[in-house]
């Protein structure tokens, strides 16, 4: 009578078991005295990690100088698109070194119209970081949304949306872009009338927005294909739960971490885009103040003894999209341990 | 505490012929429609074949077979987690094989089902608490005293400290993280659980004291059970009855006495030679079933046993037997079943 439960019959049920719940707190008492969510754990793991230490600091102190520049252009005494051509030369350039720096102007000028590079920078953050969070926000949520109906729900519903995301991933972005951003424009104003730079910008988000889905349906799809199968989730339905319960109670819970992590990659993916169609000359134009043009501009000037104007912006579009990456990757690596590196 | 086989033995001789099923099964089919690769022909998995049998309030029924023969499958057309093929389940007289929404709901409440799996049955990112509340939650159900009490006191009947409510399932052991489904299975006052291999992935140490729990459970709270398991050794002390199944079909249903000690079909005497503690067997009469399980998509003819059956006949590949009683007591599918006392 080795291997059957009558062993265990002088024993009341569970001495044992109790034991190990009774000793567990030992173990665990120097690191936690509460539980710990699996999210908890990943936030100990991010605070370890020095790159997303650094990334975070960095993508922090962009976001707050979008938010505050207004208020940076109060204290620093001067609007984005107040031109000061008395301090450009003959040749439209700024006098003085590196674009004219000097401490009233941190950053210089910018060449031929003589705005300040810095309030230039600062409000053309603020533009492409509105666009790339709002186009981020609704390509994650139409993603999730796709995702999520076309997991659980499976049959011909799955396959119509599988069909309709690879449809999307083989369509080529730019192309259609540079075709479809000027045909609305234009097509909703008419010749000569000005079309406002909100609109400009609500285009760009909805262009993004349409064409940034795709990954995100796949990853999620993906996840609650291998997590509707899950006994959690058979038990939720044996206990009698709806659909609503399961996805969002069951199933999401479990897939934010991905969520997240698509999110926090696609931020750089847009704003590197905006950039470029800016600099393509179809994204925001004056006089919203735009990181990617302010690049389109510099390049004009590249051959001349004065390079700063140039590499500033540049510098400023790399430096962001590298940090948000960064931060995005780490962030994959505290929510998904097991993920290779 | 007396002597627990003894006592469950008594019980099963006394009170068994005078209950009404509370469960019924009657030519319960399960067929899964498969296609081998992107453009392979399309063929059928038989995951169930025209399964019959009862369980009545407060009874233990086990269901055996080794790995693949349908257990799983047939437990989740119990709890209405699978629609079957075909068959018919009734439950406390009704008939409750489609019932749909609203009354599927309610049914919900009388049948729950506790898993194989101690890691991938319980929400990872869900406390304790949040878990074996889910039922009365999804069901709209406010306890008397409040949840929370509620909770605590199935954590306390399952054996685990009501305090740790709001821990993690990572923060538990196998045994404990089973107890907190079963603790989730008991929350909705079931009458009938089905368990599904609910010890199958725990140490053997840990395993009598979870059977055990389910035992103290099934006579505190007088619950019936449907207790699946591959070998015959876990269920020996907790069932009352029990069915064996190979390849989908029931071969042999009989109480635990007459399994045990006369079984009439080669297939159940083949798994109760491997139950380490026969004690009449000597280890010179183990029999080892040669060749893998046949595979449902295209199961043998006759008899589905055939290729493994070491007392195989011609008449066996050609007539499938019938379930028919035998002189033992029990009922079997086989031509020429085992007579008499065994070994
Ligand atoms: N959804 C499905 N689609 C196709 N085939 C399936 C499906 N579910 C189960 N099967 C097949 O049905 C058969 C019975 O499976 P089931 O899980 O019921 O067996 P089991 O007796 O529980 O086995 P185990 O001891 O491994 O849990 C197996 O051959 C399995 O491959
Ligand atoms: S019918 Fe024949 S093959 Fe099947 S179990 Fe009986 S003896 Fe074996
Ligand atoms: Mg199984």
């Amino acid at each position: 009578m080795s291997n059957t439960p009558a062993a265990a019959d002088s024993r009341s049920p569970g001495t044992e078991d109790t034991a190990v719940a009774v000793l567990q707190p030992d173990t665990t008492a120097a690191k936690a005295f509460v539980g710990r969510s699996p999210g908890q754990l990943a936030w100990l793991r991010l605070k370890r990690d020095r790159t997303a230490f650094g990334s975070a600091i960095t993508v922090a102190v962009f976001i707050l100088v979008a938010l505050l520049a207004p208020v940076i252009s109060r204290l620093y005494g001067m609007t984005p698109t107040a031109g000061f051509s008395d301090k450009l030369n003959f040749e439209g350039l700024p006098v003085g070194y590196l674009g004219g720096i000097s401490g009233e102007h941190w950053l210089g000028l910018e060449a031929g119209s003589g705005r300040d590079l810095f309030m230039q920078l600062i409000f053309g953050l603020r533009t492409s970081l509105i666009i790339a969070f709002a186009a981020a926000i609704i390509s994650i949520a139409l993603g999730v949304v796709v995702g999520i109906v076309s997991g659980y729900f499976g049959g011909w519903v799955d396959q119509a949306l599988t069909w309709l995301t690879d449809f999307m991933l083989a369509f080529p972005f730019l192309v259609f872009a540079l075709a479809i951003i000027p045909i609305i424009n234009t097509a909703l104003y008419d010749v000569g009338e000005e079309v406002p730079g909100s609109f400009r910008i609500t285009v760009i988000i909805a262009v993004f927005a349409l064409f940034g889905w795709m990954t995100t349906a796949r990853l999620v799809r993906g996840q609650v294909l291998s997590l509707r199968e899950r006994e959690y989730v058979e038990a939720a339905r044996a206990a009698g739960a709806g659909s609503a319960h399961i996805l969002f109670k069951q199933l999401l819970p479990n897939i934010w971490a991905p969520i997240l992590v698509a999110f926090s990659l696609a931020l750089p993916g847009f704003i590197a885009a905006e950039a470029a169609l800016s600099f393509l000359n179809i994204g925001v134009v004056e006089p919203t103040p735009d990181l990617g043009r302010l690049v389109y501009y510099g390049r004009q000037w590249l051959g001349t003894p004065d390079w700063a104007y140039f590499m500033i912006p540049a510098t400023a579009v790399f430096v962001v999209v590298l940090a948000f990456n960064l931060l995005g990757d780490s962030l994959r690596d505290a929510l998904d341990p097991k993920a290779g590196k | 505490m007396t002597d627990l086989a003894d006592s469950t033995a008594s019980a099963a001789t006394t009170t068994v012929p005078a209950r009404e099923p509370l469960l019924k099964v009657e030519g319960l089919t399960k067929h899964f429609p498969v296609r081998s690769g992107g453009w392979g022909k399309a063929s059928v998995v038989r995951a169930v074949e025209n399964v019959s049998f009862e369980v009545r309030p407060g009874e233990t029924l086990g269901l055996v077979g080794e790995s693949g023969c349908g257990k799983t499958t047939t437990g989740r057309m119990l709890v209405r987690l699978l629609e079957p093929t075909s068959g018919k389940i009734t439950f406390e007289g009704e008939d409750i094989t489609r019932t749909k929404g609203a009354k599927l709901r309610k049914l919900r409440q009388d049948i729950q089902i506790i898993f194989q799996d101690p890691y991938a049955s319980l929400n990872p990112r869900h406390t304790v608490g949040r878990i074996v509340a889910m039922p009365l939650q999804v069901n709209g159900i406010e306890p008397p005293g409040g949840v929370k009490k509620r909770v605590q006191e199935l954590l306390e009947t399952v054996g685990l400290n009501p305090e740790h409510y709001n821990r993690y399932p990572h923060e538990f052991s196998g045994g404990q993280r089973q107890r907190i489904g079963i603790a989730r299975a008991l929350a909705l006052k079931p009458k009938l659980i089905v368990a599904d291999e609910p010890v199958s992935a725990l140490d053997v140490s840990i395993q009598a004291q979870v059977v055990n729990l389910l035992r103290q459970l099934q006579r505190d709270l007088g619950l019936s059970f449907v207790f699946i398991a591959h070998d015959l050794a876990v269920v020996r002390h907790f069932c009352e009855r029990i069915a064996v199944m190979y390849l989908g079909r029931m071969v042999e249903i009989g109480t635990r006495e007459q399994i045990y000690e006369k079984p009439a079909h080669p297939y159940t005497r083949a798994l109760l030679s491997a139950v380490p503690d026969v004690t009449r067997l000597g280890s010179a009469s183990r029999i080892k079933l040669e060749g893998d399980v046949p595979s449902p998509i295209d199961p043998p003819s006759g008899c589905v046993f055939h290729t493994r059956c070491w007392k195989a006949q011609e008449k066996c590949s050609a007539e499938a037997p019938k379930l028919l009683p035998n002189p033992n007591g029990s009922t079997s599918a086989c031509h020429f079943p085992e007579t008499g006392k065994l070994f």
